[in-house]
């Protein structure tokens, strides 16, 4: 893993100096709050609905076992006892005091942690593949470049004032754990003659106005990721639409242009730039490639795990739903949910933070990792460990055997903690989990994908969900629409809306409904609600949704 | 034409805390909405909210929400107002706890 340099530390170190000046003149009067909101969102601190909120980047998802368990003490000593993870791989506390913040800032930086550039108009917290450096379908670690990303991106003077945030993500991997095709940048690794290099895509973005990333390059030498990141995010900065927020983002800037004349600026400003980096950020890349190299793999016998596996069912299914394949033989990567039925998506308590720091040092090679997705992996496991592994996840309520399932769901904090929202998202996650729960389906129903967002903005990744839910207030009510077959994939669609939108008692019974009807309609058990959307179109789906010979017409709004 | 005035109250964030607070009568900031001053004047409304607003050392972001008058004293009518009134429907946690914290000493 990267650990911090002398020059990152007393970066970070300063900046938690200045916010601490810059509280202690907020409060006593000396800066209004037009002057401070800016200078407190540089540092991740918002303003939400019922108290503070301090956003904290966890770049590329990546924590080891001490800075698990700082974010754990933070937890509890400046907030209530529990964090949540977000859908770009950042943990929330939703609970800060505003004169503690700066303590806060500074016990993160003791664990080379910061909350910079988590808001506001400039590249924001670059993420990755939450499998990275294990995934057996893995090309090349897209850590180091990601870590790259971020040094190259914390205070780039260029873009501080950016027309609005941009937001860069990575994958090493053919299959798309990241959702590269919904950001502003998306980069995955490909292979071409035997070299490896990086596939840019640019222009991808869900919120009000959802896109699916164009290919500005097919294929970029790694050695000039960086000087064309910055023509991109240089040509934007000029074309970009500032006089309408709603427009500003790189997705409307290539939709207006058009990707080829994007294309051909940026390549030009490429031209422009490229002779100015001079190979000291390859050297940098080389240092940072090290930092990630691979643990120290063991070699034992699996006997243990077939032995549980063979004996115990909830093992079995557990090490089904929430096992991946590792690149390494005898090993495994674990996604512990943080999806019990009816928990909150994405939180964990300060205990369960803690025992996963345990569990990582014990089992894991002193990683882990925050999905987009809400869940924490180990992402190096030695099979043979799995049943003790598991059987302490247990112990904490940790073993929740649904990664990929019904169950899994993306949900944004919504209504319950967000200003933006606009309705609430978290209630409709925890009913849908224990509805499905109580019917015991979700392992015959698999794979399936639900995306909650309590507001257009689409933090609850809404748009790509096979199922998305977005919550909105009509005539002050909160109301549900329902779109089907998103994907967030390789693959990647933009959902369709189904129809009218439902009123919040009326959404588990829809999804209800939508679950069967697959059921009814899938031609195997192999084949997946996406698979049979994409197979069948909508129209059985949305017959489901909207019986015409029942009160459900009558009931959406 | 425009819409006719309905009743409103003046709320915001606390600075210090960043929970939400209410302008009451006697020109405090009440974490109880029922405390608030219940304005059914337009025009009066606009000069609470201006009174609200330069008091940027105790509140950010003051505003005008609806509301309407009840057994104890002003009631939200719109969710997200209520919402403040109670704290997250996830745990118990927000004013709802600090309200039965009360209610016990």
């Amino acid at each position: 893993m990267y650990t911090y340099s002398e020059f990152d530390e007393a970066f970070v170190r300063e900046r938690v100096a200045q916010f601490r000046g810059q509280v202690e003149r907020r409060v006593d009067g000396s800066l209004t709050e037009d002057e401070f909101k800016p200078l407190r969102l540089m540092n991740g601190l918002y303003l939400q609905l019922h108290a503070y909120m301090l956003r904290v980047a966890i770049p590329y998802g990546t924590l080891n076992p001490d800075q698990m368990r700082q974010l754990a003490m933070i937890a509890e000593r400046w907030d209530r006892g529990y964090g949540h993870f977000t859908t770009r791989q950042n943990i929330q506390y939703n609970w800060p005091k505003l004169a503690d913040v700066p303590d806060m800032l500074d016990a993160l930086a003791d664990v080379g942690m910061h909350a910079i550039q988590t808001s506001g108009n400039t590249i924001r917290n670059v993420t990755a593949d939450h499998f990275a450096g294990a995934a057996a379908d893995e090309l090349l670690d897209p850590r180091p470049v990601a870590e790259l990303l971020r040094q190259w991106s914390t205070d780039h003077p260029e873009f501080q004032f950016l027309p609005r945030k941009f937001k860069i993500a990575v994958t090493g991997a053919p299959n798309d754990r990241a959702v590269v095709k919904s950001h502003d940048i998306g980069l995955q690794m490909v292979e071409r003659d035997g070299e490896t290099g990086v596939q840019v895509i640019v222009g991808g973005g869900l919120g009000r106005t959802p896109m699916i990333g164009k290919v500005v390059r097919e294929f970029l030498p790694l050695e000039d990721l960086l000087p064309y990141c910055e023509a991109i995010v240089s040509v934007w900065n000029l074309i970009g639409r500032r006089d309408n927020k709603y427009k500003a983002r790189i997705k409307i800037t290539v939709h207006e242009h058009g990707i080829d004349e994007i294309r051909r600026m940026v390549e030009e400003r490429f031209a422009e730039i490229r002779p100015g980096f001079t190979g000291v950020d390859q050297q940098l890349l080389a240092e940072l490639t090290g930092a990630f190299a691979p643990p120290a793999f063991k070699t034992a016998p699996t006997d243990a795990y077939e032995a549980a596996r063979a004996a115990d069912p909830v093992f079995r299914a557990w090490a089904d739903t929430n096992l991946a394949a590792h690149k390494a033989e005898g090993y495994a990567i674990v996604t512990v949910s943080l999806k019990a039925h009816g928990a909150t998506p994405g939180d964990a308590s300060a205990e369960q933070m803690r025992l996963l720091a345990d569990l990582a040092e014990r089992f894991g090679h002193q990683e882990l990792r925050i999905s987009h997705e809400q869940n924490v992996i180990l992402p190096h496991v030695h099979k043979a460990d799995l049943p003790e592994l598991h059987a302490a996840l247990k112990s904490a309520g940790l073993a929740t055997a649904n990664i990929g399932l019904v169950s899994d769901i993306i949900a944004c904090p919504g209504m319950d903690y967000c200003a933006l929202a606009t309705a609430r998202s978290i209630p409709i996650a925890q009913e849908i989990a224990t509805r499905i729960d109580e019917l015991k389906i979700e392992h015959e129903v698999g794979h399936m994908k639900i995306k909650i967002s309590g507001c257009i903005n689409a933090c609850g990744h809404h748009h790509v969900g096979h199922i998305g839910i977005l919550g909105l207030d009509r005539a002050g009510v909160e109301n549900y629409q329902i779109t089907l077959g998103g994907d967030g994939t390789e693959t990647a669609s933009i959902g369709e809306r189904a129809g009218p939108g439902f009123p919040a008692e009326g959404v588990v019974p829809a999804i209800e409904r939508l679950i069967f009807a697959y059921l009814d309609v899938r031609e195997s058990a192999d084949e997946t609600f996406l698979q049979a959307y994409r197979r069948l179109g909508p129209d059985p789906f949305k017959a489901a949704l909207y019986p015409a010979d029942d009160k459900g017409r009558a009931n959406a709004a | 034409m425009s819409r006719k005035f309905t009743p409103k109250v003046v709320t915001a964030n606390a600075l210090l805390e960043g929970d939400a607070v209410w302008l009451t009568a006697d020109d405090r900031w009440s974490t109880d909405m029922r405390e608030a001053e219940l304005l059914e004047d337009e025009a009066e409304a606009q000069v609470r909210l201006v009174f609200a607003a330069s008091q940027p050392d105790r509140v950010v972001g003051p505003y005008l929400a609806d509301a309407v008058a009840g057994p104890d004293g002003p009631e939200p009518t719109h969710f997200r107002e209520v919402f403040r009134t109670l704290g997250p429907s996830n745990y118990f946690h927000g004013k709802q706890a600090d309200e039965s914290a009360e209610a016990a000493r």
